[in-house]
């Protein structure tokens, strides 16, 4: 009885998320607000990729602007499944319900090949200190970027069309749901915080008895396992996977948002993806310059304001209930 | 034997430009201990200057050797005034903060300069400012002559890029290791608050770094500019990053190290691209870095600092 | 049961370090038993901080022997030693300075726990009951350091002596066998260091711990310590009974003439202290 009500208890926020996604999709598509509705996906899109870098970025201290790469991972293997599956049904399900069941395996398959990407890239990398990690991420999403673009199995430059049209705001959102609260159990967990004592002092962690360089392998998979969602997501949304899509412009997009929301914050990360995905939808017109106010913003950013609007503060440092709740690590 | 001799040609002058990028790299890293990351930029800013100077001179209707010149040293100067103000408005007020706060800034500067050079035109002109994304053709300031001893081509053009990059690290080598503010900088480099405690005025040794490290980006951008004449707002990404692991390569920090990084890479490039993969040649200077970064983190040149505990 | 046939917590077999050609430690020999309090001292820059870092895995020995419970940890990784039983605290303080003084203590007991990452996400009975048990153990420690109060508190805002005591109860947390303690008293008052000296006593009798202590202060560790080991210049210049280091002629040399030319350099500023 007890294991049942904390299996419920550690469910309870996909439960109500699902009807409540499902309320709000249908609302949008009864009243025509597709444009409205590909926006809201997007932002949570950049939500799932900002919450899941932050887990390298804010909470461990180390510095990735590789992100990218790992989305390109998880939407490549995606896409191809659902591509190899088309057609197909899972026998005794009705072809609505298979579908979806496929497009579940082929974004949990993209999360397992982009997390061993990520833990390809985060053990060479353990030695490194923060710029020279930087570079290597950076170097690691253009030898994705030049690999696709060389393999004709993955449709090089071209990439590869006609997906289906699978991702809807379901989807995303408990996407980005299942995002935060792996992040927050994560950081609210003895493991998390292991990782922030890695960022606050490795010296000390490591004296401490926590094992820094696996640690830092596992935020890295971790991390490239949610960004292999995101891109798994991304793609059967705009139903074309290029290479295009996941170059390290991409990467810088997703550490501005982190930036900006606060490294290390969750609650920052999320409303920063918001802000700057409806920030850019609103200058539409404008698109040649967001590039150029991203790298101001970033500017600015570092010389008044380094630490982003939360710094590594969360919205429920405000409310006590959820504060003890989390003091506690979710034990009562 | 023909094909070997080529590549060796093309390596050498891709990899002179390399080393030469390179120098402002490993110069700023050495006192400042940031990746300038907009260091890519500032070439390609180099490359763009060079051509307003030439359409401004008017380059293309009466070339000459003066005019070239001046163009030269004029986009060298252009340079160093840039790295100069970035250095002084984007990384001084962070010098004491955390290193990522100041790599993020350049980060920022790097995108800002290759987008914001892409924006619509607000000038006239020939060529109007900012010149936006289409690739502009450079005017030959002399006219281009080709040579094939033994069926290798060279131009002109090559040896003459060959002579300039070379002389410039021999002037740059004589700089850091002969002259007083070489010392300066070597010392800042070495421990920039003794150094400023040994009377060095530190923020103007950094300065002056900059100013060097961006002229020596310039000069290879003109001289890419020249061989391969069309330029655009994003051609100082590849070469940059390129550059970059050219000075992990020689020990981030070294100077000679970032000259050999860089010929090494270039030579490097050259052969595997020409022999086995030339589809990836963009991915060897990665794979390389990954290779040097497993193998050697300090470099070929460089040592390991112990953190002190 | 004698002496002789216990196995020592910590055996150090001619250590030695080598930092270019700077001998910071050379041929460093300790031995110390269970429930033991060694005090480590000599001049400044004699090689007391190099000799922790060569036990605790900092640096890999150049030469020698690192034992701990008679097995061999040369070269293996810090946090590898820290779980074999050593712990070590800083000369320099190193808390996590953003984290509360709960935190930090909770970090050092991270190792000991058995549930995995995935318990955590789905927050398992495993899971919980693992968190409880080291939020209790951390608090316990917090108390034990007189620092239930500051629970809550960043590091970074507690008083110079609560910072250092903290850094005893996070050292205390990981469990060990031995707690090297390094200038834990440093830059307080004589009264302070004779009562954080009293607490240090104390906290090796009642959790039973070896203890090897670093102090810049000779009056202080004699007063504390069983046995002493003076390093001048990384070579052990003696070692033995406080009364037998005390009359020492090197050892008195080595503090004299340090004396004597810090009288000699009396406008240096920065010395001492």
């Amino acid at each position: 009885m007890e294991q049942v009500k904390l299996a419920l208890r550690s469910a309870l926020p996909f439960l109500i998320a699902l009807p409540v996604l499902w309320g709000v999709s249908e609302v949008l598509r009864y009243y025509e607000f597709t444009s409205f509705q590909y926006i809201l996906m997007m932002a949570f899109i950049d939500v799932i990729l900002a919450v899941s870098l932050n887990v390298i970025n804010g909470f461990t201290g180390q510095f990735s602007i590789g992100h990218a790469g790992f989305m390109a991972i998880g939407a490549y293997t995606a896409a191809k499944i659902t591509l190899a599956a088309r057609g197909l049904e899972i026998i005794g399900l009705p072809p609505g319900i298979s579908d979806q069941v496929i497009f579940l395996l082929a974004l949990l398959a993209g999360m397992c090949t982009a997390s061993i990407a990520g833990f390809l890239v985060g053990m060479p990398s353990l030695r490194l200190r923060g710029d020279y990690l930087a570079i290597v991420t950076l170097g690691f999403n253009e030898i994705i970027r030049v690999v696709i673009e060389n393999t004709s199995f993955l449709g090089q430059a071209t990439g590869l069309s006609g997906l289906p049209r699978r991702t809807t705001l379901v989807w995303v959102g408990m996407g980005a749901m299942a995002t935060i609260l792996m992040a927050r159990r994560l950081v609210g967990s003895t493991h998390g915080r292991a990782l922030l004592a890695i960022r606050e002092d490795e010296v000390a962690a490591e004296a401490m008895g926590v094992n820094t360089t696996g640690y830092k392998v596992r935020a890295f998979v971790i991390s490239a396992a949610f960004a292999g969602l995101a891109g798994g997501l991304l793609v059967h949304l705009i139903q074309l996977c290029t290479p295009r899509s996941f170059t390290f412009v991409k990467s810088i997009e997703v550490v501005v948002m982190v930036v900006l929301g606060g490294m290390g914050s969750i609650t920052g990360s999320v409303i920063a993806a918001f802000v700057l995905r409806f920030g850019v939808e609103a200058l539409r017109e404008a698109q040649q310059y967001r590039m150029v106010l991203y790298s101001m913003l970033l500017i600015v950013l570092m010389l008044t304001r380094p630490t982003g609007l939360f710094g590594t503060r969360e919205i429920w440092d405000w409310l006590p209930r959820l504060r003890r709740n989390r003091a506690e690590g979710g034990a009562r | 034997m023909t094909e070997f001799l080529q590549h060796l040609v093309n390596g050498l002058s891709v990899g002179t430009i390399y080393a030469l990028i390179a120098l402002g790299y490993t110069m700023v890293y050495g006192v400042l201990k940031l990746i300038n990351f907009a260091h890519g930029d500032v070439y390609m800013v180099g490359a763009f200057s060079g051509l307003y100077l030439a359409r401004g001179l008017g380059v293309d209707q009466s070339p000459s050797l003066f005019k070239a010149l001046l163009v030269f040293f004029g986009s060298i100067v252009v340079c160093a005034a840039l790295g100069v103000i970035i250095e002084r408005f984007a990384y001084r007020p962070l010098r004491h903060q955390p290193r990522l706060t100041a790599l993020i800034t350049a980060i920022g500067v790097s995108f800002l300069l290759e987008y914001g050079f892409q924006l619509p035109p607000v000038t006239q002109g020939s060529v109007p400012f900012p010149p936006g994304p289409t690739p502009r053709f450079f005017p030959e300031p002399f006219p281009r002559v080709d040579y094939a001893p033994f069926g290798v081509h060279v131009s002109n053009y090559d040896m003459v890029s060959l002579a300039v990059a070379v002389g410039l690290m021999f002037l740059l080598q004589f700089i850091v290791y002969r002259t007083k503010f070489g010392t300066a900088m070597r010392a800042v480099s070495f421990d920039s608050s003794v150094a400023g405690l040994m009377g060095i005025n530190v923020n103007r040794v950094i300065s002056w770094t900059f100013a060097l490290g961006s002229g020596l980006a310039a000069a290879a951008a003109l001289l890419v500019a020249g061989s391969r004449p069309t330029i655009n707002p994003l051609m100082g990404l590849m070469p940059g990053i390129k550059a970059f692991v050219a000075a992990v390569f020689g020990g981030i920090g070294n100077v000679p190290g970032a000259m050999v990084g860089g010929l090494v890479l270039g030579l490097a490039e050259e052969y595997v691209a020409g022999y086995a993969l030339s589809s990836y040649r963009d991915g060897i200077a990665f794979a390389m870095l990954i290779l040097v970064l497993l193998l050697r983190p300090a470099g070929l040149f460089g040592r390991v600092r112990a953190e002190k505990v | 049961m004698s002496a002789e046939n216990v196995t020592p917590v910590l055996e150090a077999r001619k250590v030695t370090m080598q930092f270019g050609g700077l001998k910071a430690l050379s041929e460093f020999e300790l031995e110390l038993r269970p429930r033991e309090l060694v005090g480590l001292i000599g001049p400044n820059g004699a090689g007391k901080t190099t000799a922790f870092n060569a036990i605790t895995g900092v640096y890999a020995p150049s030469a020698g022997d690192v034992l701990v419970a008679g097995e061999r940890v040369n070269g293996l990784r810090p946090h590898v030693i820290c779980q074999r039983g050593i712990a070590r605290t800083f000369q320099n303080i190193r808390l996590f300075k953003d984290l509360t003084a709960l935190d930090n203590v909770r970090v050092a007991c991270h190792h000991r726990r058995a549930a995995g990452f995935t318990a955590a996400f789905f927050r398992t009975t495993g899971y919980l009951e693992d968190e409880r048990s080291i939020r209790r153990r951390a608090e316990e420690y917090l108390a034990v350091m007189g620092l239930s109060h500051r629970r809550d508190e960043l590091a970074r805002n507690l008083p110079y002596g609560e910072q250092r005591r903290l850094e005893i109860a996070r050292a205390l947390a990981t469990g060990p066998k031995l707690l090297c303690l390094d200038e834990p008293a440093a830059g307080m008052n004589a009264s302070e260091k004779v009562s954080l000296l009293e607490l240090i006593r104390k906290i090796r009798d009642d959790f039973g711990l070896a203890i090897l202590l670093i102090e810049h202060d000779m009056r202080v560790v004699m007063g504390v310590s069983e046995r002493l080991v003076v390093l001048d210049h990384g070579k052990t210049i003696s070692r033995g009974s406080p009364e037998k280091v005390r009359n020492d002629p090197k050892v008195i040399e080595a503090y004299l003439g340090d004396a004597y030319l810090a009288e000699k350099h009396i406008s240096v500023p920065g010395e001492g202290a």
